[in-house]
This record gives structure tokens, sequence and C-alpha cells, in this order.
């Protein structure tokens, strides 16, 4: 058999215009939400409703993060959930964690 | 023709025993995903520890106007963090850390044009855009120093260590200095992947090899510090 040259042919293809576009379009996204995140800051008076504003803003961004920028929402179902199934155990110490911080607050003050 | 890839009767071989990859996900980015998975969890239990610790102190009930830093209650967040570097005594509320969420954000556009680049083959931009992140993390670094240094030596008060603050009680510090300073070493520690892989480009190394799949193992990892920011940004700054 006739010996391989070690350095393969390298062939850079053409970046995909709409793609990029893509990307820049997500971080747009992204610094829109802040943006908006920043005037709710200043100007709503804080509460539950303000706090559940910003959860809910968070994990938009966290959605366009993970499934855009780390790929997920294109990989397989299995792989998907499968990080996002144990995700369910942070919510689950999110809520054990606020009832024992409302109970200190009630032993305390 | 090519004469790196290895044929595997896959016909016979079933999915889990070696013929395809699981999830169709290479084993180096499959464990990337689990090891953030349990990164995940352990930003999340210092996240909710820090909620968990602030429902156990009172807010501070009145106007924000007249707001004053006192050990009876939790500090509001946007009174303690209103300096800007070069701007000495303006009073500009969150403005410093929503300048590092933007440079977080960039850096990580930057990370996803490389990989990008790497789908192409096209090492110079993969070099140019691994080199834009670097500067990124660095940048958000530095950004962070400031910001420590600042909150440490205080504004005319006692500053702040792990013991004893002004703005409020001392778990408020603490909390501060858990949080963003392990976000912070996993930044650092990115960077340093971010630069291994930048050299590893710049020597040929990974076109040799044929792929650039190790730009977006490090990838995974750079974009789930900013995803970590974003939580902190909201959950530490914001809330």
């Amino acid at each position: 058999m006739e010996h391989h040259d070690n350095t393969p042919q390298i062939e850079v293809q053409p970046a995909d215009k709409a793609k990029i576009w893509g990307i820049w379009k997500v971080m747009l996204i992204l610094l829109a939400v802040t943006a908006v995140e920043f005037v709710i800051a200043f100007t709503m008076e804080s509460g539950a409703i303000k706090t559940f504003i910003f959860v809910i803003l968070t994990i938009v961004k966290a959605f366009y993060i993970v499934g855009q920028f780390m790929h997920l929402s294109h990989e397989k179902k299995s792989l998907i959930w499968a990080i996002l199934l144990p995700t369910m155990f942070i919510v689950f110490l999110l809520f054990i964690l606020s009832y024992q911080g409302s109970a200190i607050f009630s032993l305390l003050y | 023709m090519s004469n790196t890839t290895v044929l595997v009767d896959g016909g016979k071989m079933s999915a889990w025993a070696g013929g395809t990859e699981p999830m169709k996900a290479s084993y180096g980015k499959l464990m990337m995903w689990f090891f953030l998975l349990s990164d995940a969890f352990t930003f999340s239990a210092l996240l909710i520890a820090y909620g968990m610790t602030r429902f156990s102190y009172p807010a501070y009930e009145g106007a924000i106007e007249d707001f004053v830093f006192s050990q009876a209650y939790w500090p509001v967040p946007e009174k303690v963090f209103e300096a800007v570097p070069f701007l000495h005594g303006v009073s500009l509320p969150l403005v410093f850390v929503g300048i590092m969420t933007f440079i977080l954000i960039l850096s990580s556009v930057t990370m996803v044009l490389a990989v990008e680049a790497g789908h192409r083959m096209d090492k110079t931009a993969v070099e140019k855009w691994m080199l834009w992140t670097i500067l990124g993390g660095l940048t958000f670094l530095g950004c962070q120093a400031w910001e420590w240094s600042h909150f440490i030596h205080g504004n005319g008060g006692v500053g702040a260590n792990l013991s004893i603050n002004e703005y409020g009680p001392p778990n408020f510090a603490a909390l501060f200095f858990f949080i963003t300073g392990f976000h912070g070493f996993h930044v650092f520690s990115g960077v340093v992947l971010n630069f291994i892989i930048f050299y590893q480009t710049t020597v040929g190394k990974l076109e040799k090899r044929g792929h650039y799949e190790m730009v977006e193992k490090v990838g995974l990892y750079w974009h789930f510090v900013d995803l970590v920011w974003v939580f902190v940004f909201t959950f530490f700054y914001l809330v």
C-alpha cells in the first residue's frame, strides 16, 4: 500500500451567513432581557411579583444559553432529558430551604 | 480514502456495546455535560443557601432613599454595589455589574463563533475567536478583582471580611465572597482551559487530529460559567 502523506488536505468551508447571524441574534436577545431586568430593578416595588418576574426572565436567558449556545436544543431527546430531569432536585432543595429560612426567621424574630 | 477511519461492524453491535455513540454525543462531550450537571448542583446549593440565609434575616422595609447600612436587616444590593471604576463618589447602582454581565455574554458569543469556525476547519478563525474569548474572560476577572477590592475596603466604614462587614449581617459578606469567589474561580479555570485549547490550535495539533471537538468541550464549560453568572446576577444583585 502506498504511504500516505501525514498532513491531510484541509478544506476550509465558507461561513454560513445565516448561521452567524443566528448566533448574534441570541446575543441580542440576552442583552435585551438583561436590559429589561435592569429597568425593572429600578422601577418596580420590591415584592413577590418582582422576584417572580426576575425568575422568569432568568429562566428565559438560561433557555437561550443552554439551548442555543450549549447546543442542547439540537441534541438527542435522551440527552436533553438526562440533563434537565435531575435539575428537579434543585427545585426541591429550593423549596425545603426557603421553608427552613422562614422557620429560622420566626424563631429569632 | 481517509486513513483515520476505523470501521466497526455496526450491524451486529448494540448501541451501548460500542457500535454507536450513546445519545449521539461523543464520550468527552457527554462526560462534560454530566460534570456540568454536578457543578450546577454545587452552585444551586450555594445560591439556595444564600436565599435561606436571607429569609432568616429581616428585610429592609422603607423607602430606598432612606436606606442606611445596618446589622439589623439584610442590605439592599443596589445600595451596596453602586461604584464604578474611575467614577469615584458617583452613585451608579448595579452599572458595573451590568458591564460585567455584558462582557461575559460577549465572550460567550465569541466562544460560539470559535466552535462554528472549528466545524469549518478554519484554523485562523478559531484562533481569532478563542483569543477574543480569553480576552473577555481576563477582562471579567479584572473587573471582579476591582469589585472585590472595593467591597473589602468599603466606603469609609469597616469594610468587609468573613466575620464583619459594614453593609449588613456578617453572612452577607461571607456569601458574597463564597458565591462570587467560587464563580470567579470557575472563570479563571475556564480561561486556563481556553488558553490550552488556543495553544493547541495555533500549533496545529487539533487540525492534525482532523476535528476541533476540544473547542466544543471547553465551549460547553465556558457557556456554563456564563449561565451561572446569569443566576448570580439575578439572585445576588437584582432580587
